[in-house]
């Protein structure tokens, strides 16, 4: 039994084979975040709180800037995903939902390349 | 005609059950992931600050540590481990293993304990590197 319309049918390009390209890449993303989150909130956990030298000095050192940026890439590719499962969810209004999602995509997108450059500013010493 | 279906009482069916365990771990997965977002945005506005100059640094890390700074912090801490095992949970299911109603039961309960658990460690590692 085939699921394909009647139109899709006649069409005859079939699927575009990216049906679970959503649902992979969230998997994908969850399993870096498994090492990567540790890692992070390991160094962070220490760090939160205490004075701009030890805070520079942290994250100067190659190790923990690698890991901070890569962290922030991933979760917040992993947060735009699932925010979007959540948007598609529950709004109901189309013109709602594609802003939505918009603004779910800008604000992700916006916040890692933020939180990326900062971090490259402080590693690369233009700072402290 | 729609409006007159729409006008007719409905009997209640899903709303009067009792939820079970794993219904309430996989609504506070979605409610924890969005809740993380807040506390991305802070640590991304930590950073930031923290790349512009000291005393920004330190006027966003005086918000951040304040008392209400805190009791976020630690919401975002206990949502995290939640997020963190509910999510290997479902890394599990997604291979096939563990997807029967009492494996699903024991991973709840072991889902939760871990949350519990690796919440209080991270508390008292805080409190033993701050002395």
């Amino acid at each position: 039994m085939g699921f394909q319309t009647n139109f899709s049918k006649v069409d005859g390009l079939g699927s575009s084979k990216e049906g679970t390209h959503h649902w992979w890449m969230q998997r994908l993303s969850a399993v870096a975040l498994i090492p990567l989150s540790l890692l992070f909130v390991y160094t962070f956990m220490q760090i939160l709180g205490s004075g701009y030298q030890e805070f520079v000095d942290t994250y100067s050192n190659l190790g923990n800037a690698i890991v901070a940026i890569l962290f922030l890439i991933v979760a917040f590719f992993h947060l735009r995903l699932g925010l979007q499962v959540v948007i598609e969810d529950y709004v109901h209004s189309k013109t709602w939902k594609v802003l939505l999602l918009i603004v779910n995509a800008l604000f992700c997108w916006g916040l890692m390349g933020v939180g990326v450059i900062s971090i490259a500013r402080i590693a690369f010493g233009f700072v402290g | 005609m729609n409006k007159i279906r729409s006008q007719r009482p409905l009997s209640p069916h899903a709303t009067i059950y009792r939820w079970p365990l794993n219904a309430i771990m996989s609504i506070m997965h979605r409610i924890t992931g969005v809740g993380l977002f807040v506390g991305g945005f802070l640590i991304v506005w930590w950073f930031f600050a923290g790349a512009i100059s000291e005393s920004y640094y330190d006027f966003v890390s005086c918000i951040v540590t304040s008392i209400y700074g805190d009791l976020v912090m630690l919401a975002c801490l206990t949502g995290f481990w939640f997020h963190f095992c509910n999510g290997i949970r479902h890394l599990f299911w997604d291979v096939g293993l563990t997807f029967n109603e009492r494996n699903v039961m024991i991973s709840a309960i072991l889902g939760l304990l871990g949350t519990a658990f690796l919440t209080a460690l991270s508390l008292l590692s805080i409190y033993f590197w701050y002395g």
